[in-house]
């Protein structure tokens, strides 16, 4: 579980973030919803510590990660896997060597103990033979994918996904929404996924947040969404013209 | 604060060695190619210039070998090459870095509880250091060599008279002079260029103005450094 208990972060004279307590809960696909600006990306870097807060306390399973020096928060980092927008692959290393990467600094694994890993990840996210492959050589969609087996190579605590449909056809998105689900319910994994894609939030929201002007300004579940009376919410969830109109 | 991180004690040795390696080859015998040609030249262009400068029958001509060698020792090698890796090395060290910060592969390695830039940086600044001066002598040994076929084909001076002018007066702190220099200038090289990379912030035009000013400072640094260190050494 990770809880986020009254943070604010300002850069100059803009309060990104207002005060946000807000928990995500373990073996559950914790959702963060907004309009683009809102601080759903800073309050993402916040929880892993690529900010830091002006502000208030993150805590990892009553872990104080905000107070933490550089060397406790090193321990709690190898129980965090993170798939970036873009994927952040490491251009240099192919699709093999970026998933070991994790286990060749932090493990004690012998060579095949660690491509053994590696293939079980690549298989769990249906990548095979393309193990060879560098990241120039693999669609958008594989990125992201060898990104999550990457992620999940150290077999981490904690997910955090920042837009992982981004740039994804419909259906690949889908496919992805899908694989991160899985993998929450099936490791019982703390998730936290950043996304405006408002397919993700029906289909795999357990838990949404939605941030508003820097605030946490509802939660609820992918039903509770949908009946909702509130009007930024609503606003930012009808958006298009089509699905006001299927509203009603 | 920066090289505070970078010269904290790697995460994995085996990896950091590994690194280490990589980049030896690809920023140091990578620039073999460009010191080579450049030392040959400066070399064959520094025996002519000496030749149309010795005017006197009093000068001996030894005098064309002598001044080459110590042009070469002294300065040619150590700063000019090291300008000129400043330009190649520089500005690949500071655009692969600064890509990797756009791209959030910084990131991902931060998250992962990797010190970013001494993962990313330290490999690069201990392989510059330890090979750059092997080049310098490299490029110094290249040097005399185009020295010596500029004097052999346009008849200046004979082979055994250049042998004997960069025999003569040989001081062999010189040498270690050149090669103090050319790991200071490595140093420089690798730290600011890294430097610019690391703190690249933006997309692809940022990227191009962290390497230009990659490759300014470190060329402005290094001019500094070599007065600083000749006053030290020499003066």
């Amino acid at each position: 579980m990770i809880e986020a208990k009254n943070i604010s972060k300002v850069f100059g004279d803009r309060h990104v973030l207002k005060d946000v307590s807000i928990q995500f809960d373990k073996g559950k696909t914790n959702l963060i919803i907004g309009e683009s600006g809102s601080g759903k990306t800073v309050l993402m870097k916040c929880l892993v510590g690529l900010l830091e807060v002006d502000k208030g306390q993150i805590l990892y399973d009553k872990r104080n990660f905000s107070e933490m020096q550089l060397f406790e928060r090193k321990a709690i980092r190898q129980e965090i896997g993170m798939l970036f927008q873009g994927g952040a692959l490491f251009d240099s290393l192919n699709v093999e060597e970026n998933v070991m990467f994790p286990l060749n600094m932090f493990s004690n694994m012998s060579l095949e103990e660690k491509l053994d890993r590696v293939n079980v990840c690549l298989k769990r996210v249906n990548i095979i033979n393309s193990n060879k492959l560098f990241p120039s050589e693999i669609s958008g969609g594989m990125k992201k994918r060898v990104a999550i087996a990457r992620a999940i190579a150290m077999k981490p605590q904690y997910l955090f996904c920042d837009e992982p449909n981004s740039g994804l056809d419909p259906k690949t998105s889908i496919l992805i929404d899908n694989l991160i689900n899985e993998i929450t319910h099936e490791y019982n994994i703390t998730t936290v996924i950043n996304t405006h894609d408002m397919n993700s939030v029906i289909e795999i929201g357990d838990k949404i947040a939605f941030i508003y002007k820097g605030q946490l300004w509802w939660e609820g579940t992918s039903l509770d969404i949908l009946h909702s009376q509130n009007e930024e919410l609503n606003n930012f969830v009808y958006a298009t013209e089509l699905l006001r109109k299927l509203k009603g | 604060m920066l090289l505070k991180r970078v010269f904290m004690k790697p995460d994995r040795w085996k990896v950091f060695r590994k690194q280490t390696f990589i980049e030896m080859d690809n920023l140091c015998i990578d620039s073999l190619g460009i010191v080579a040609i450049i030392s040959v030249f400066m070399g064959a262009v520094l025996v002519i210039q000496t030749a149309y400068n010795i005017d006197s029958p009093w000068v001996p001509l030894y005098t064309i070998g002598f001044t080459t060698r110590q042009s070469l020792v002294l300065e040619f090698c150590p700063t000019i090459v090291s300008l000129i890796l400043a330009g190649k090395v520089g500005s690949r060290i500071s655009s692969e870095i600064g890509t990797m910060r756009v791209t959030e592969q910084i990131d991902a390695l931060e998250i992962m509880g990797i010190n970013s830039p001494n993962y990313l940086i330290l490999p690069k600044i201990t392989a510059c250091v330890l090979i750059n001066p092997f080049l310098i002598i490299i490029s110094i040994f290249l040097g005399l060599i185009g020295g010596w076929f500029v004097a052999m084909f346009t008849g200046e001076v004979t082979t055994h008279v250049y042998l004997l002018g960069i025999q003569s007066f040989f001081v062999p702190f010189e040498i270690f002079y050149a090669l103090i220099k050319t790991a200071a200038f490595a140093f420089i090289i690798t730290s600011v260029s890294g430097y610019h990379g690391y703190i690249t912030k933006g997309g692809a035009l940022e990227v191009g103005q962290s390497s230009t000013k990659a490759v300014v400072y470190s060329s402005i640094l290094i001019i500094l450094a070599n007065l600083v260190l000749t006053q030290i050494l020499l003066g």
